[in-house]
């Protein structure tokens, strides 16, 4: 049986190594290239160099939406993950209707951004009515609209990964804890913490990467109203590509350099939290 | 239990490999077919059509049309604002939109590659003005195939109302006396202060601000005032090509834009500062339903006005009236008239396929059945020598189009915001408008934006 997989190991891997290739090397590959030309449709390109590159950065479009984009990174993954784990510990205690709960709060992950974007929008409008505004009144309104929604999609999600986390956690370890006359809060920083440290690193890493590459629900919310000052980087990217007869190459660029610092990101977060993780 | 597993593991990869082979070998016989009765006309077009609202009935002609000739239309609709979007990526495809849809001279720089000459295609022989095609040389790369005209609608039953109100503080007896800004304005201020009387919430439709419905605004509105100012730029023939070769503008009607955009967001049933949230199709609805007197908009928002379920409108009282900005001489203006689709035929697919293409265009502009399926569902006004004089369309918009158009001494404005520098430079003029309208800019930065926008889109 082993040597036959050993054997027949390519055959068996053909279909996602042929899909994993088409689907994201080659592409990824071409995307670099383009990023080097000018080009209307992927067949025409022509050899540019480094002008897109130079473009991306002349122009403060991408930078102030590096900034937003930077700012609502941080501000939504600290409230995400906060309102996910203290969720996640209540529902891991004997409380009635936990599943019910768990359920309840992990449904809105199941919503499209489109669509929730929509929704919000007439939410928030229909509140901020009261104040005789909109949310395109000022770019802080639609920052926190922003920051309200991806809260409302992620925080399901996250709390399930916490949950797994913390059933996990061996309960002769808290009970000895509870023995040594640890309270509450020492056996949450000493015991529960430490201990769920992986599923930190995941639900860190899958925050970071989804508020940095928030698309549909920031189209849906603000389109980057007022002028450009809630667009976000992915949105910065495709309205370059679109909304600008021959910027699809600059476009291009910009979307090389937000997968760069992307990755440099999640990278450097996955070693940090990694280092921090314990056996039991 | 690893037995069953294996066999369902093979039986899969047995599967792919059959759904794969298939693939190969329709692709052979597609290739092989093709290869042997080369001279054999195509056999399927593509179209990529540009108006959701009239999706319906391509495709009824489609079916029409394979049912007399054999030929198979493909239709696809992009979705509405998402056509650049949705070209870019079919026509990189293999099998790519053999029809689509450019809009101007600026929609030509871009896909110029892609665009086929038709000078000696049957569809611009039948063009009455040659002019409207977008040429380049001695070609032609895209043709018009259908004019359009707005200006400000409005229902004839409230302002009839209102002049057969006893007191109100002008003295105009019917609409025909109004032929400028002036009397535009004192007309809805005081018809703003009846309203109550009036039955209405306010005189204008809601200034619609959300995003991909501002055009009205940074595209349609915007359309007077350059117009003027190109029209004064002597260097060039005519207003769009002075559009297209200026780097930069003054805005030197911009008090003619606030003009009537003041009058639009101080007079009407929605706070200006909640027109953020507003569509088109929220501004279309409340003209519908009789809760407003007029609306900014064109002809192809008939449609709009006669879906609305509970519509009190009545079809014979819709009536236009020119985009009237208060600069001298604006009483001879008449309704902006023009067009932003041409369709261009696809240069890059095969011979065979350009000639059905071509083929297709000229029977539903110029046979019986397409003329039909012209008039009467889809509307257009064509500009083809083909069409005799009574054969309009029947909505009440494009009557009033062609009314105006033929009065005498009226002149229309042509579409010169064809030559408006890119879709971010509209993006632009409406965000900075928006914030005008919120009280969050003032109009000096409106007029700022607007001229720095230009320029840098211009280089860009």
């Amino acid at each position: 049986m082993r040597n036959n997989l050993k054997k027949y190991y390519p055959v068996f891997v053909l279909p996602t190594t042929a899909s994993f290739l088409i689907a994201f090397v080659f592409p990824f590959l071409a995307g670099i290239v383009l990023s080097f030309t000018k080009f209307t449709t992927v067949t025409n390109a022509k050899w540019v160099g480094f002008e897109n590159y130079i473009k991306a950065f002349s122009n403060e479009d991408f930078l102030n939406a590096l900034w937003f984009t930077v700012k609502f990174t941080i501000v939504s993954v600290i409230t995400i993950n906060i309102i996910a784990f203290a969720l996640a510990l209540l529902l891991t205690r004997s409380i009635k209707g936990t599943n019910l709960f768990r359920t309840v709060f992990f449904m809105p992950n199941l919503i499209g951004g489109i669509v929730l974007g929509y929704i919000w929008l007439l939410i928030i409008n229909g509140v901020l009515q009261f104040f005789g505004v909109t949310i395109t009144y000022d770019a802080s309104y639609g920052f926190w609209g922003l920051v309200i929604l991806t809260n409302w999609q992620l925080i399901g999600y996250m709390m399930i990964i916490y949950i797994a986390g913390i059933q996990n956690i061996p309960g002769d370890l808290i009970d000895a804890a509870k023995v040594d006359g640890a309270g509450f809060w020492g056996i949450l920083r000493h015991v529960i913490i430490p201990m769920v440290m992986p599923s930190v690193t995941i639900c860190l890493f899958l925050t970071i990467t989804n508020s940095f590459k928030l698309f549909d629900a920031n189209l849906a919310l603000t389109d980057g109203a007022p002028g450009r000052e809630t667009s976000m980087l992915a949105l910065d990217i495709y309205k370059t590509f679109y909304a600008r007869t021959g910027w699809q190459g600059v476009g291009q660029a910009k979307a090389v350099v937000f997968f760069i610092i992307l990755a440099a990101i999640a990278l450097l977060q996955l070693a940090i939290t990694r280092r921090r993780e314990v056996e039991a | 239990m690893k037995k069953s597993l294996s066999v369902i593991l093979s039986l899969l990869l047995l599967l792919s490999f059959a759904a794969c082979s298939k693939g190969e070998t329709d692709k052979t016989t597609a290739n092989g077919a093709s290869d042997e009765n080369k001279p054999a006309a195509a056999t399927e077009i593509y179209f990529l059509n540009f108006k959701p609202e009239i999706a319906s009935v391509y495709e009824k002609i489609a079916e029409e049309y394979k049912e007399k000739t054999g030929v198979t239309v493909k239709v696809v609709t992009a979705a509405s604002n998402g056509y650049e979007q949705t070209l870019t990526s079919e026509i990189a495809k293999s099998s790519p939109p053999t029809i689509f849809q450019i809009n101007g001279p600026i929609g030509y720089k871009a896909w110029a590659d892609y665009c086929a000459d038709l000078k000696d295609t049957a569809l611009y022989s039948f063009l009455s003005d040659k002019s409207l095609a977008i040429r380049s040389g001695d070609s032609v790369y895209g043709i018009p195939y259908v004019v359009e005209g707005y200006g400000i609608i409005y229902n004839e039953e409230i302002t009839d109302k209102y002049f057969a109100l006893k007191e109100r503080a002008t003295s105009f007896s019917s609409m025909d006396e109004i032929n400028s800004f002036s009397k535009l304005k004192a007309l809805v201020e005081d018809m703003q202060s009846k309203s109550d009387e009036l039955g209405i919430d306010g005189v204008f439709a809601s200034t619609s601000f959300s995003s991909g419905n501002s055009w009205r605004w940074d595209t349609h509105l915007a359309n007077v005032p350059f117009y003027y100012e190109f029209s004064e730029n002597k260097s060039f023939d005519d207003p769009t090509l002075a559009g297209l070769g200026s780097g930069r503008i003054d805005f030197a009607y911009s008090d003619n834009f606030k003009n009537l955009f003041d009058l639009y967001i101080n007079n009407s049933g929605t706070p200006k500062s909640l027109i953020g949230s507003k569509s088109v199709n929220d501004s279309m609805a409340e003209f519908a339903l009789g809760k407003v007197a007029m609306v900014q908009n064109g002809n192809w928002a008939y449609k709009d006005i006669s879906d609305v379920d509970g519509n009190t409108v009545k079809k014979e009282k819709i009536k236009m009236l020119p985009v009237y900005t208060g600069i001298e001489g604006e009483e001879n203006q008449g309704l902006c008239i023009g067009t932003e689709n041409y369709l261009a035929i696809n240069s890059k697919v095969s011979e065979e396929k350009q000639k059905a293409s071509a083929d297709f265009l000229e029977w539903l502009f110029s046979s019986e059945e397409g003329k039909r399926y012209v008039t009467k569902e889809l509307g257009f006004i064509s500009p083809f020598t083909t069409f005799d004089k009574d054969e309009r369309p029947e909505d009440p918009l494009a009557n009033e189009i062609l009314n105006w158009m033929e009065k005498k001494d009226i002149q229309s404005v042509p579409w010169i915001f064809t030559s408006f520098p890119s879709e971010t430079f509209k993006q632009d003029f409406s965000s900075t408008l928006l914030q005008y309208a919120q009280g969050t800019a003032d109009w000096d930065k409106v007029v700022s934006t607007v001229k720095k926008s230009w320029q840098n889109e211009y280089q860009a």
